[in-house]
């Protein structure tokens, strides 16, 4: 069971490792990035082709404008003339900017087709925004899982050092292949999110109960990070998107790989119900899975935000209704911003975090809660 | 133009009701603000209290304000063209009311036309359909929500119809009024106006049953998805704006018992009575796409 | 035209009353004009140290000040305060001061109503400021209070936000019908509708826009707010609903309401920038017809700030074609402003400075925003700093530069005194550099990838940042210098001005005493 854990985490890490290993962004990066798609390269063009025409038709104007403001000034003796009309100029600067117009609608119209279709797609994944993390399921296979801010909250609170990709990093990568059409479907569990790669030119909204398509075709191998664009709360600023590229081979690799992972831990799951968890044991994964899955609300003393997050240190329902405690754990509260926990934690993470919310910050109810009494509520008993 | 044509424009004294209606709509809004959240979550306060010492301050407002303004109209100190700026005034606000219904029959078309259908799989939501709302179908009335919440729809028969009639009728009654009041035809006017108010408050009785019948029977209520949502916020705020309407024709019917109006000066009937044919005219357009479409 | 102002005094004639009531319980048009015009400026303070909270907590990557939550209240309500407190009222404090005076009118039309949309104000942002100081907190969802995070996931002040902005409504509606009707029906004789001043018809067509879209507004919190606190789903997929539906909503209001924000300032500017050249404006009639188009184009463009929401291909073509469309009338201003001096007699009095700047600068704003408005790449400037440095250049150094302008433009006319003109070119130009080190980095950390309202940022984007941020400082101290200024000019500080006060200022205004009377055209002008 260890071992699988240990794995699991270790896949991550790795994954984390390689992710850190991308290429320093520009410190002073001015314009937008081409990408690596052809779609990207596209709309870079677009926005060139519009930079060049407003850059000259600001020069025009504003060269016009500067002219008279220096020859045409009152010191230097300029008498006012009298006209104050012409209809042919007029007209004249009417019609020029709109043909300029139709010169820019047609190629960024060609472009916005070509975006906007999805079909034929090789892959799909469904992203789905939850605050404030992205979950990614690849719908033809078996593999989901959330991926989450891996930055240290001590790099954010300034006690360490900030690392190279601060807050452009997470646990867990989504993995797609390269020259494969790739489709993304994307919703939301709870409020409006967006997920946004720039280097592919995607940037969709996360709308909840819709679902929103978008899709690239990457053909280069790398690590590509974009964050979340819709204000989504309180960390809407700490949930990025990191997407890998892998060619297909490692790219099936990979999901084979994780498949049998996922797999072998459903099977470990089921083992566990038999078994008793120490105190220590359960308190030590506990606080673990708190910080990263319960802090950002509930703070790491326990303590909330009054009015907005409920305290959970002194609670009564962590104090004394261990039922109620374990069913808002596992199916959550609707209506509120409490999410169901119980399809993003396993079963021993679940017990483990209920356990350290009933023993923390002089919560002190000396109460283990195990994974079969979990499963318990889970299956509805 | 020759000067002496010219009236001159009264600019009012200064005044001590503006301020206390800002008063009453802080009191207002702080009251029914605290209101609602303390009525939502069942906690006991001051909001409601609050909210009532706003009202109340409102009305001292109104009354004091529509005081004054009878007074200067009585005392022929408002000339044609300040008359002028009151229609004028009127029709703007009433523009603004159309603005305000035409969010909710915005709302409305947008769930039944977009929102509604897309949950289905229409459009480009395929997906949506087949992985979040599977099994959902497209329908009008939505008697079932994506979320699974039943409810039946409201039809146009019955005691819709017969309020549409009512209206329909009292539209016709005022404007009876109107012509007596220009024809100096006083008994006629009290008659037709007195008509119209009672008609205003049958039609409120009948839509209050309605509403009865909608959470007792139906099944109907405020929580059963968009179609309980557009139903009862559309008729909820054409319901208010006829008890404003029935109000403002009470006090008109009671200005005309003390031998207010003239032929000509009687901007105020106008007001009322534009405001009663636009709340006519709502209630029309709401037969037509709340009930029968 | 005669200047009537010195007429017999009739049986309802007002002395000028004093004290603290005389501003309360007013009916004059200048009084309620100065009013509004300070309490914008407050509220501008106000809405400022919020901005002031945000640029410190950005000034480094990291969270140092505040905490995330802490500072989504200070972006929201930075954004209210200075759309619906700073430009909105100072915009109708300025209609109020001028319009009746441009057309020859005694005050406005309805003089008490007046006062009370202006008593309106304070008590709606009393009711926002507190509910920051609820638990829990201000509203937090962004100034857009897009659904469902303005719903089911808000806090408690939300209640208490749709009622104040409920009431905020209640008083634009008022003051806007109170300056249409002024315009339609107030006019001196004389005076036709081809020959009223700029500002007279960019206002009033700002008037038709915001009776024609709070009440959208009205109803957009009132859906906000069943939703949240009576159980219905409009913006809910589950009841049938769609979160979407709140943002067509909302920007049916939003799109509009961003040109009443710069109409007004596009009339300032054609009353300015004709007296400091000495030329008539050039293309009054098309500078006419231009704002009209671009106050009706305005009602079919708003879905340009929902490209990323999953609209159908066919409705993002016609919200791009419409939203470029835009551009066409609103160049034909910029070149009219332009040809308005081309051959004049140019002098740069500080309202011209302003004006000037406001032509170069919103130009920038309005070039960037015809780049938004290309859907494929709007998808990567959307809710990128990019579209926060497109607004603040149209708000900012258009709207309230104009506003700026506007005040130098007219304030010696309201006081009779010139201001101090070497404050007022301090002024000018700390706040011309600073504000452009202010927003000029934002297109470059824009298009380099940082999103909006974000308190923590990744380190890429921290030099740039820092820069913002001293700009940002610059810009707030600099507006103190304003203050002085203002302060000066209203105890009366300065040299006597002439009626005309700016050799080549026309219009009916400049032909009344400085400082204006408390009442004018008590009997109406003549106007040939």
């Amino acid at each position: 069971m260890k071992n699988t854990l240990y794995g699991v985490l270790g896949s991550l890490l790795s994954v984390t490792a390689f992710a850190d290993s991308g290429a320093q962004k520009d410190q002073y990066q001015l314009n937008l990035s081409k990408g690596v798609t052809d779609i990207s390269g596209q709309v870079y063009d677009l926005h060139m082709l519009m930079f060049y025409i407003c850059v000259a038709i600001a020069l025009v104007v504003f060269g016009v404008m500067f002219y008279a403001m220096y020859f045409h000034r009152k010191s230097r003796g300029a008498k006012p003339a009298h006209f104050h009309e012409s209809v042919k100029v007029e007209i004249a600067w009417t019609v020029v900017p709109f043909i300029i117009l139709i010169f820019m609608a047609v190629p960024a119209a060609k472009t916005l087709i070509a975006m906007e279709d999805s079909s034929k797609a090789d892959v799909t994944v469904l992203v789905t925004g939850s605050q404030w993390k992205w979950h990614y399921k690849y719908m033809d296979r078996d593999l989901s899982y959330y991926s989450l801010l891996a930055t240290q909250p001590e790099q954010i609170q300034n006690k360490f050092a900030k690392g190279e990709n601060y807050l452009l990093e997470v646990d867990r990568p989504l993995v797609i292949p390269t020259g494969k059409k790739v489709r993304f479907l994307i919703t939301s569990d709870d409020v409006i999110h967006s997920w946004w790669v720039p280097d592919f030119a995607v940037k969709k909204d996360a709308n909840p109960g819709f679902i929103n398509e978008a899709w690239t075709r990457v053909d280069q191998p790398g690590i590509y990070r974009g964050q979340c664009a819709e204000l989504c709360g309180k960390d809407h600023g700490f949930m990025p998107v990191v997407v890998i590229a892998k060619d297909p081979a490692e790219y099936e690799a990979w999901v084979s790989e994780q498949e049998a992972i996922q797999r072998k831990a459903k099977e470990e799951e089921q083992k566990l119900l038999a078994m008793n968890m120490s105190m220590e044991e359960l308190m030590s994964v506990g606080e673990r899975v708190y910080n990263t899955s319960c802090a950002a609300c509930h703070m790491p003393n326990g303590e909330g935000l009054p009015g907005v997050f409920p305290a959970l240190k002194g609670s009564d329902m962590a104090l004394n209704d261990m039922p109620a405690h374990i069913d808002i754990v596992v199916n959550g509260k609707s209506g509120t911003a409490m999410q169901a926990f119980g399809k993003q934690l396993s079963l021993k993470e679940l017990a483990a975090v209920i356990t350290y919310e009933r023993n923390a910050w002089g919560n002190n109810t000396g109460d283990t809660v195990q994974a079969k009494d979990v499963n318990a509520v889970m299956n509805g008993q | 133009m020759a000067e002496q044509e010219y009236q001159k424009y009264y600019v009012p004294e200064q005044s001590p009701w503006p301020i206390v209606g800002a008063v009453a709509l802080f009191l207002i809004a702080v009251g029914a603000g605290n209101f609602v959240i303390e009525s939502t979550k069942g906690e006991s306060g001051f909001g409601g209290w609050i909210l009532l010492a706003g009202i109340v301050t409102l009305l001292v407002m109104l009354i004091g304000w529509f005081n004054n303004q009878i007074n200067e109209s009585m005392n022929g100190m408002h000339s044609d063209q300040l008359g002028r700026s009151y229609r004028q005034g009127m029709s703007w606000f009433i523009f603004s009311e159309v603005m305000f219904f035409a969010a909710f029959f915005g709302a409305l078309f947008y769930a039944r036309v977009i929102a509604v259908p897309w949950l289905a799989g229409e459009g480009n939501n395929a997906m949506t359909n087949e992985v979040l709302w599977p099994g959902f179908e497209d329908m009008w009335p939505l008697t079932k929500t994506p979320g699974g919440t039943e409810t039946t729809a409201m039809g146009w028969m019955g005691l819709p119809l017969y309020n549409t009639i009512i209206l329909l009728v009292s539209s016709f009654t005022c404007h009876f009024a109107h012509v007596a009041l220009e024809k100096e035809q006083r008994g006629k006017l009290k008659l037709m106006l007195g008509l119209t108010v009672l008609l205003g408050c049958i039609f409120l009785f009948l839509q209050v049953e309605e509403y009865v019948h909608a959470y007792r029977e139906m099944n109907l209520t405020l929580q059963s998805g968009v179609y309980g949502n557009t139903f009862f916020l559309l008729t909820g705020f054409h319901g208010m704006h006829v008890t404003l309407g029935t109000i403002i024709l009470i006090v008109l019917w009671l200005r005309i018992m003390k031998g207010h109006f003239t032929p000509k000066n009687h901007f105020a009937f106008q007001a009322g009575s534009w405001y009663w044919h636009f709340v006519d005219v709502v209630w029309v357009m709401l037969f037509f796409f709340v009930y029968i479409l | 035209m005669s200047t009537a102002t010195e007429h017999a005094h009739d049986d309802h004639h007002h002395h000028m009353p004093t004290g603290i009531k005389r501003w309360i319980f007013t009916t004059n048009h200048k009084d309620i004009g100065t009013l509004y015009l300070w309490f914008a400026f407050i509220m501008f303070l106000v809405g400022g140290a919020m901005a002031m909270v945000i640029r410190a907590e950005l000034f480094q990557p990291g969270l140092q000040i505040v905490e995330p939550n802490f500072f989504n209240q200070m972006t929201t309500v930075h954004g209210l305060i200075m759309v619906f407190g700073a430009v909105m009222p100072a915009f109708t404090g300025l209609a109020n001061w001028l319009v009746p005076m441009m057309i020859g009118a005694p005050d406005m039309a309805l003089p008490r109503m007046n006062n009370w949309s202006f008593w309106i104000l304070p008590f709606a942002f009393i009711i926002l400021l507190a509910s920051l100081f609820m638990e829990g907190g201000g509203p937090a969802f962004g100034w857009t209070f897009y659904a469902p995070l303005s719903t089911t996931y808000s806090g408690d002040s939300t209640a208490l936000f749709v009622f104040s902005v409920h009431i905020m409504g209640i008083s634009s509606i008022m003051g806007a019908i109170n300056v249409i009707v002024t315009i339609w029906n107030m006019r001196a004789p004389g005076m036709t509708w081809m020959k009223m001043p700029l500002f007279v018809w960019t206002w009033l067509i700002t008037a038709f826009l915001l009776i024609a879209v709070m009440p959208v507004l009205a109803g957009a919190v009132t859906m906000v707010l069943t939703d949240k606190f009576f159980g219905t789903s409009f913006f809910d997929a589950a009841g049938g609903g769609d979160p979407v539906m709140f943002q067509h909503i909302f920007w049916f209001f939003g799109h509009p309401e961003v040109y009443i924000m710069i109409l007004p300032a596009f009339g300032i500017i054609s009353q300015i920038v004709p007296t400091f050249s000495r030329k008539k404006l050039f293309g009054y009639a098309s500078m006419v017809y231009a704002t009209t188009s671009i106050a009706l184009l305005s009602f079919i463009v708003w879905a340009h700030h929902m490209f990323t929401t999953g609209m159908p291909v066919a409705a993002e073509l016609f919200f791009m074609i419409a939203t470029m469309l835009i551009s066409v009338p609103t160049g034909v201003k910029v070149f009219n402003w332009v040809a308005t001096m081309w051959r004049g007699s140019l002098t740069f009095e500080v309202p011209m400075l302003f004006a000037l700047a406001f032509i170069v600068l919103f130009t920038i704003g309005g070039l960037s925003g015809l780049m938004l408005a290309i859907t494929p790449v709007d998808f990567q400037y959307h809710d990128t700093y990019f579209v926060v440095a497109h607004f603040h250049y149209v708000l900012v150094s258009g709207a309230v530069f104009s506003i700026m302008a506007a005040v130098y433009y007219w304030l010696p006319k309201w006081t009779g005194k010139m201001f101090d003109v070497t404050l007022a070119k301090w002024h000018f130009w700390c706040s011309l550099i600073s504000v452009n080190v202010l927003f000029f980095p934002m297109h470059f950390i824009g298009l380099a990838g940082m999103p909006r309202r974000i308190p923590d940022y990744a380190l890429q984007f921290a030099d740039f940042n820092k820069w913002i941020s001293i700009g940002g400082f610059a810009f707030g101290l600099s507006q103190l210098i304003f203050l002085a200024v203002v302060i000066k000019a209203c105890r009366k500080q300065g040299e006597p001005v002439s009626d005309q006060v700016w050799e080549g200022a026309e219009g009916l205004e400049w032909e009344i005493p400085s400082p204006a009377p408390y009442h004018t055209f008590e009997t109406p002008p003549v106007v040939k």
